[in-house]
């Protein structure tokens, strides 16, 4: 098992366990605290900024906002928002399977070290993360000056934003696959292949169907991440306004031009993503509980009887 | 090659070298290589050894500072969220109240939310005039644009880490090891300290890592409320960002080679945590793997 990452789906039941006896919980004066302790901890640290950022994104009214989603700048970061999600995440969405394929599938030397080093990107800082392409593709970066003969521009352009974007974003589709197809095994899958089915066979018709969920689930993640992405993408998208302002980097420029109410409204929206992404991780995990229980019914059901025929 | 029952091995092999090469290790390897390339400005000034330079560098008094601030709000915010982290980690999974599952689902929003954007909202919420800030002023407590906030964006954005480790652990516990010391005769709160929790300390330590890890490369929930003072609130990827301001690429590139090999530390330093982890567990005759 390699690093923890917050907002991969948990297999494990949510609910706790109904039967509750006296040496299992505490007395109510001990638990009554802890929870109001939990609670207030939570509605300082997470409901406060919520409320704050819908708040002020509403202090114009409707028609602020509508003066927000009508500035042309706005409406372009978000044109550019979405091109570079949807370049990133399908390109880490391969990555992800081939990866989680490789690590679950096979045993072969030095496969811890390739689950740590597939971690990595999680764990630097998002600006080193746009550092190393600056140094690689800037104008004094190593490719620096055979990129400005041959008229390319990687740094400060939409590439950069989408080379930043990948690094950052790199391990979630991967993470979020790599626990569920290790607890499924690979006995389905080779037997389907000692009955002679293909190998592009055993993956759609086998492997993809039972982590459909987790690969959705890592796709909107990686999404969600991706259009939120803002270390990596100031260092690479330069100062060149409207030209590579993604959302997030506009949400900056509105901030520090005292368009609060602007800022605000652009970063609600932003905000409604990340929403999205828990209610759809609830719903997922919610999910992936039942058809687990299900399996694992169905397994005892079948024991006694003789392997049915597909 | 050892044969394989399944196929694939040298396609998902070859492509996940492949991506990591050109998205990861490569990137990387080039930070360090121009790292270790003098500047003109250097050389101009008569310096021939690189090493030398690069420790010139990473140890200005301004980097210097960045890192002392960087690591200190990141050490106390991840010790917060070790205590609270720890608290709300055992209510969720061990008591039943109304809002249970809406705060269980509240917990990932620092990961959901775009760093960006819980950066400005908390610089509007502790502001001197924001709904906090202005609580807090007639107390003489300022919190934005000083370490203070800092350490407030950084305990935000840690939370999940420490919730998210000790939560399945917790879960995962047997009932019937409490039940035990209860029957021999301990008190609740000597099966909490000798029994339940030794289970819990090395995810505990972990989630506290990992928050840790998290805080000092942090950039966009910080850089809206630190106000980036050099030698008061400038953290380590801030200086950075002016160190490419100021066209000085190869000071970046030294400190940025500084913060990699820190990551890779933080992360050696996970993974053997959670060796131990699993070792516990399965010494425990937990049913995790």
């Amino acid at each position: 098992m390699s690093a923890v990452v917050p907002l991969t789906l948990a297999a494990a039941p949510a609910r706790p366990a109904s039967r509750s006896n006296a040496a299992r919980t505490e007395p109510p004066l001990v638990r009554w605290t802890l929870i109001g302790l939990a609670v207030a901890f939570i509605v300082l640290l997470l409901i406060f900024p919520l409320l704050t950022i819908f708040h002020e994104a509403f202090s114009k009214g409707w028609a602020g906002l509508r003066t927000a989603y009508s500035d042309p700048g706005t409406l372009e970061s978000i044109r550019l928002t979405l091109t570079v999600a949807a370049i990133a995440v399908p390109f880490n969405a391969l990555f992800g399977l081939a990866a989680a394929w490789l690590i679950t599938r096979f045993d072969f030397r030095g496969k811890r070290l390739l689950e740590v080093i597939i971690d990595l990107p999680i764990w630097i800082s998002p600006v080193v993360g746009g550092l190393v392409f600056l140094l690689l593709f800037g104008r004094q970066g190593l490719f620096g000056p055979w990129l400005i003969d041959h008229g390319i521009k990687i740094a400060f352009a939409l590439p950069g934003l989408v080379l930043g974007t990948v690094f950052v974003t790199f391990p979630y589709v991967a993470r979020n696959l790599i626990p569920l197809m290790e607890s499924l095994g690979r006995g389905e899958e080779e037997a389907a292949i000692s009955l002679g089915a293909r190998g592009w066979q055993v993956f759609l018709l086998i492997t993809l169907p039972r982590v459909k969920w987790a690969l959705l689930y890592g796709l909107v993640l990686c999404n969600a991440r991706a259009m939120g992405e803002f270390g990596a993408v100031t260092v690479l998208a330069g100062n060149v306004r409207g030209l590579t302002s993604t959302m997030p980097l506009q949400v900056e420029n509105l901030y520090n031009d005292y368009h609060m109410a602007s800022a605000f409204a652009l970063a609600s929206l932003l905000t409604l993503l990340g929403i999205v992404t828990l209610i759809l991780k609830t719903f997922i995990e919610w999910r992936t509980r039942r058809d687990l229980a299900a399996a694992s019914a169905e397994i005892e059901e079948s024991l006694p009887e003789p392997i049915p025929t597909p | 090659m050892r044969k394989h029952i399944l196929p694939g091995f040298g396609l998902s092999l070859g492509y996940t070298l492949f991506g990591l090469s050109l998205v990861v290790l490569f990137p990387i390897a080039a930070l360090f290589h121009r790292a270790f390339v003098l500047p003109p400005e250097a050389i101009a000034t008569g310096e021939t050894s690189s090493l030398h330079f690069i420790w010139a560098t990473i140890t200005e008094p301004e980097v210097l500072e960045s890192y002392r601030v960087s690591l200190e709000s990141s050490l106390f915010a991840a010790l917060l969220n070790g205590v609270f982290g720890f608290i709300i980690a055992w209510v969720l999974s061990r008591y039943e109240f109304p809002g249970r599952r809406l705060l269980d689902a509240l917990v990932d929003l620092p990961f959901a939310l775009p760093t960006a954007v819980a950066g400005i909202a908390l610089t509007e919420l502790y502001a001197p005039n924001g709904w906090l800030g202005s609580l807090l002023a007639p107390y003489g407590i300022r919190v934005a644009f000083t370490q203070t906030g800092i350490t407030v964006a950084l305990i935000f954005i840690g939370l999940p880490f420490v919730v998210r480790t000790v939560q399945p652990v917790i879960q995962s516990l047997h009932g019937d090891v409490e039940e035990a010391a209860a029957c021999l005769g301990a008190d609740r709160w000597q099966t909490f300290v000798r029994v339940i929790l030794p289970a819990l300390i090395p995810a505990w330590i972990t989630g506290i890592t990992l928050a840790f890890g998290r805080a000092v490369g942090e950039y966009g929930s910080v850089v809206f409320i630190a106000a980036n003072i050099p030698f008061k609130t400038e953290i380590a990827p801030i200086l950075i960002i002016h160190k490419l301001e100021q066209f000085n690429y190869a000071g970046a590139a030294a400190i940025g080679g500084a913060m990699v090999l820190f990551s890779v530390l933080i992360l050696a330093t996970v993974t053997t945590l959670q060796r131990w982890h699993s070792r516990r567990t399965s010494g425990h005759g937990g049913d995790e793997s």
